[in-house]
């Protein structure tokens, strides 16, 4: 395990290491996936089915985040955004190449995931925390704080199903902001919410990285990447198209959208 | 404390919260169902079939609550794992606890379940004994193991192969009948017995009547249930060491 966030030795290694990682998926098992491909893409899923029968969602794909950085990753459905994030995440493995993740991951997850509508925010906020790898008296510890950040005053004793689809995003936000991650791994939340809201997070997430602690954020929200990301990955087609600068890979990524 | 055991812990409180809060009836679900099937089966096959055997009600009692939990954790074993698709995908975690919890908040339900069994054994003439203070956490122990090891096997297997969960309810039906929940062990010619009572269920479900009809428990069947157990959890995680690395492949 790694040094916390805020102490330890800066030794300029990166924290997440993605080394010539290919992923593929059988087709012939992943019956959603390869029916959703079908429809979306039909000429490329059949000659895919017919030659390999195999998808390749990452094809040697190499990048590296310092400490501290945020790496913004951007690319249209199927580039293989999410699959990178999972691979990071340690739920996926890849089948050639290596990922390391120095420190403790935390994800971010969508809307509500890991949350049951019948327990308050409360227990929800508990169960989340745990399910995310803090130890259960830390959760309890720091549930006022938690509590605090999400900002849904008395509805905490309440039943989740009561909640607005804003305060269900800041609630998990605020669990995850607060299991101490080394690395933050987000995939598309800071679309949820409303503005204050999102300013908030934003906020966090600066703070965050000046502490070091360490970003990858993947997202068609091209406003977003722009603010939170000092560098930003393209991806396309499982390859890494272009890496550099939001500014100029956004412009690149937009130029090559309108064509 | 290893985080697993958090893991289990909050997964089983929000289990018994999700399943007694919403409706104040929840615990007398729990205890319901199997007393709804003990009065429907003895007046069939009391009244109907005319079955001669001592004390069938209490026969009946004695099995079909044990018998609930293994079903209700064996059915629900298939959806495990596709419930929890979203944090499968994202979070890295334990994923057998979500198994172990699910089976854990079984036990939970049948074990507060044991006062009412015990309330019909009183009310019928039948003695309290010690023995059931010693037994009862060692055949729990036992049927844990076996509810586990098959739900675990489930758990991973139905997210490859989505035929399963048909499969699972179609194959407890046969488990049902072919394990002495309805009829006492005495009642199975002998050429079946051993295959009816060496079977973990069976074994079970005899050690647990004759518990609380006769305070005894037949070691025989105690082995037969204890091995069971262990081979069919060392099976479970076997299957779910082999596969696990694919769930969020194909969640």
């Amino acid at each position: 395990m790694s040094s916390p966030p805020g102490g330890g030795v800066l030794d300029g290694r990166p924290v997440i290491e993605i080394s010539d990682v290919t992923k593929y998926y059988a087709t012939a098992n992943l019956a959603g996936i390869g029916l959703k491909n079908l429809l979306v893409h039909p000429r490329r899923s059949l000659r895919a089915w017919r030659g390999m029968r195999r998808h390749t969602a990452l094809d040697g794909v190499t990048l590296s985040v310092k400490r501290g950085e945020c790496l913004g990753v951007i690319g249209r459905n199927g580039s293989g955004k999410s699959t990178l994030l999972g691979l990071v995440a340690g739920v996926l493995w890849p089948n050639r190449g290596s990922v390391r993740v120095r420190g403790r991951i935390c994800p971010l997850l969508e809307l509500g995931a890991g949350f049951h509508p019948e327990l308050t925010g409360i227990e929800n906020a508990i169960l989340n925390g745990v399910l995310l790898g803090m130890p259960r008296r830390q959760v309890v510890k720091r549930l006022d704080r938690i509590l605090e950040f999400a900002e849904i005053g008395d509805f905490v004793e309440r039943p989740l199903r009561m909640y607005s689809s804003g305060m269900v995003a800041r609630l998990g936000f605020a669990v995850a902001v607060h299991v101490d991650p080394d690395v933050l791994l987000m995939d598309e939340v800071l679309s949820v919410g409303d503005e204050r809201f999102r300013k908030k997070c934003t906020d966090k997430l600066q703070e965050f990285r000046e502490r070091g602690v360490t970003l990858l954020f993947v997202s068609h929200a091209m406003e977003s990447v722009l603010e939170v990301s000092n560098e930003v990955a393209w991806l396309r087609g499982g390859k890494v198209e272009a890496l550099g600068s939001p500014a100029e890979i956004v412009g690149r990524y937009r130029e090559a959208s309108r064509r | 404390m290893p985080h697993w055991m958090d893991l289990l812990r909050v997964l089983v409180g929000k289990e018994l919260q999700v399943r007694y809060k919403g409706s104040f009836l929840g615990y007398f679900w729990s205890v319901l169902h199997p007393l709804a099937f003990t009065a429907v089966f003895y007046v069939v096959f009391r009244h109907i079939v005319r079955l001669e055997v001592e004390h069938y009600a209490m026969v009946l009692v004695t099995a079909l609550f044990p018998w609930q939990w293994l079903q209700n954790s064996v059915s629900a074993s298939p959806s495990w794992f596709l419930d929890n698709a979203s944090l499968i995908k994202k979070v890295r975690f334990p994923r057998w606890t979500v198994v172990l919890a699910g089976t854990f908040t079984d036990m939970t339900h049948f074990l507060f379940a044991v006062p009412v069994i015990v309330a019909f054994l009183l009310s019928e003439g039948f003695p309290a004994r010690v023995e059931w203070l010693y037994w009862l956490p060692i055949l729990t122990l036992a049927q844990l193991l076996v509810a586990f090891g098959i739900s675990l096997a489930i758990a991973s297997m139905n997210l490859f192969l989505r035929d399963l969960e048909r499969l699972t309810s179609l194959v407890m039906l046969i488990w049902f009948y072919g394990t002495p929940v309805l009829y006492p062990l005495s009642r199975v010619p002998e050429a079946y017995r051993p295959l009816v009572a060496g079977n973990p269920a069976g074994a079970l479900i005899t050690c647990w009547r004759s518990l609380f009809l006769e305070g005894v428990v037949p070691l025989g069947a105690l082995a037969a249930a204890l091995t069971g157990g262990l081979l069919l959890t060392a099976f479970g995680v076997l299957v779910y060491r082999s596969l696990q690395w694919r769930f969020a492949e194909v969640v």
